[in-house]
């Protein structure tokens, strides 16, 4: 729970405090007070440094200044080892970014799961990704024992557990639930295709409050994805962002088609990239016209930017876009941050 | 056997008709042998289990069988063990991004699911195993508590 109001007032806030949580809202974050604040909303992510030092998460997040509303810390991407998630997440709140932190059940057993999900709430994490994760044979420790325990719907119901029963899946009590704005993704552009919004619907009842998507290429396939989810009325109170991606060439587009899973780029874009005079100018442009597009639909409540190796563009993508109209998302105010590098 | 799980699948319909007038016999033979021989017999019969779920499913042992709700694929084949998918990373063609030669068993599943009458199942919420159940035989577990 947040501070009493009056000290807010009388004191200020410190951006690494919690906000006081609103009525109706299951966090205290920035995040969802956007969201429910029926903002479009932008999120990014940043990848976790191959390093001990603090302050190359600081200079990453740094580059998103104002221009999104969260950053997804991923967990192990692709099964790779990097800096952990829920460490990431720690050094962004403490200068008060909101970020969210991504779970997978690859490497975590419930037990450590649950201890990890407390411990994030504790350090002022209020946004969480439940995924399943990648194999480990996707990753550069493919001798390494899978767990695999939960998968990402079992895991929803396992935050939820925590939230809402204030309990462990074992029944012990909590003295305190973490608030949690608890998030799922989707992924509309692979088979089965026609069952793919029976499953967004599963990861709601489960208790997704926000869903991620997939990098998105294909806009008819989004198109009638969305318009499947509206009618079954999941749209309503909860919020889905679609992921964009910014491709640097023809060559990564059909590098990441061919080896990533689950990235489906048509053979249009493909084709657009090859033809262009500057292909990297060309794969933001891509994206700046997707995401006005995809704001467009109906039932879209925002855009998640994944520009792995591209971070400096986003806020280029996101500027020329426009979907933010006049809105700037908080940024810290400077950024001299430094909290020590460990020795 | 994997061309077994696929015919399996290809007939879940059936499978369902058969599982739907077998089961109740079956449980009631699996309740009277438990009475009478107790624990005795539990091993024989997790082995026949095993076989046969094991030559037309692919059978994992879970202990927690949900066959019936996942259009005869069994999610204990998926390389994680996912119990409500399928994941985000299926290939373009429905084959698993972990085993490429293997179709993605929760497209088979959906497949399967949407053959049966009561397919609709597939859209229930399913909460992991229980760890401690793994080889040990679903028929016996629902003979004794249901």
């Amino acid at each position: 729970m947040g501070k009493p109001t009056n000290i807010t007032a009388e004191y200020g806030l410190n951006p690494g405090d919690p906000l006081p949580q609103l009525a109706g809202h299951v966090s205290h974050g920035r995040f969802e007070r956007v969201l429910r604040a029926g903002h479009f909303a932008i999120t990014t992510e940043i990848a976790p440094p191959d390093s001990a030092d603090p302050d190359e998460i600081l200079k990453r997040a740094h580059l998103f200044d104002g221009y999104v509303d969260a950053i997804n810390a991923t967990d192990g991407s692709g099964a790779h080892c990097h800096m952990s998630s829920l460490a990431v997440c720690a050094i962004l709140t403490r200068i008060g970014y909101s970020p969210v932190i991504q779970v997978s059940c690859r490497d975590r057993n419930r037990i450590a799961i649950q201890g990890d999900v407390l411990g994030a709430a504790a350090l002022g994490v209020t946004n969480l990704l439940c995924l399943t994760g990648d194999d480990v044979s996707a990753g550069d420790h493919p001798e390494a024992k899978p767990v695999f325990d939960l998968d990402s719907i079992s895991l929803l119901q396992t935050v939820r557990t925590l939230r809402d029963e204030q309990r462990f899946l074992s029944g012990r009590a909590l003295d305190t639930s973490p608030s949690l704005f608890m998030g799922a993704t989707i992924n509309p552009f692979v088979p089965p295709v026609e069952n793919r919004v029976d499953q967004l619907a599963k990861k709601i009842e489960a208790g997704a409050d926000f869903i991620q998507s997939q990098y998105c290429f294909d806009l008819d396939l989004l198109k009638s994805f969305m318009a499947q989810a509206v009618d079954l009325g999941l749209t309503e109170r909860r919020f889905i962002l679609i992921g964009v991606g910014v491709l640097a060439s023809a060559r990564t587009a059909q590098w990441l088609r061919d080896n990533v899973p689950g990235v489906h780029i048509p053979d249009t874009i493909i084709h657009r990239l090859d033809a262009a005079k500057d292909p990297k100018q060309e794969g933001r442009n891509i994206c700046v016209e997707l995401m006005q597009q995809i704001k467009e639909i109906n039932g879209i409540s925002g855009i998640h930017v994944m520009a792995y190796r591209q971070e400096k563009y986003v806020a280029d993508v996101v500027k020329r876009s426009g979907v933010l109209g006049t809105r700037q998302p908080w940024a810290p105010e400077q950024m001299e941050t430094s909290i020590g590098t460990v020795s | 056997m994997y061309r077994a799980r696929l015919w399996s699948v290809r007939h879940s319909r059936g499978l369902e008709i058969i599982y739907n007038a077998v089961n109740p016999a079956l449980l009631s033979i699996l309740r009277g042998i438990n009475k009478i021989f107790g624990r005795h017999l539990d091993r024989p019969v997790t082995a026949l289990e095993a076989m046969t779920k094991g030559f037309l499913f692919d059978c994992q042992m879970c202990g927690d069988c949900i066959l019936s709700k996942t259009g005869m694929s069994c999610p204990m084949n998926c390389p994680k063990t996912i119990r409500n998918g399928p994941c985000g990373g299926v290939r373009e063609n429905g084959m698993c991004e972990v085993k490429p030669d293997m179709r993605c068993v929760w497209v088979e599943a959906w497949n399967g699911a949407a053959r049966m009458k009561d397919g609709g199942a597939i859209k229930d919420i399913q909460f992991a195993v229980d760890y401690r159940d793994s080889g040990s035989s679903a028929w016996l577990r629902l003979a004794r508590n249901g």
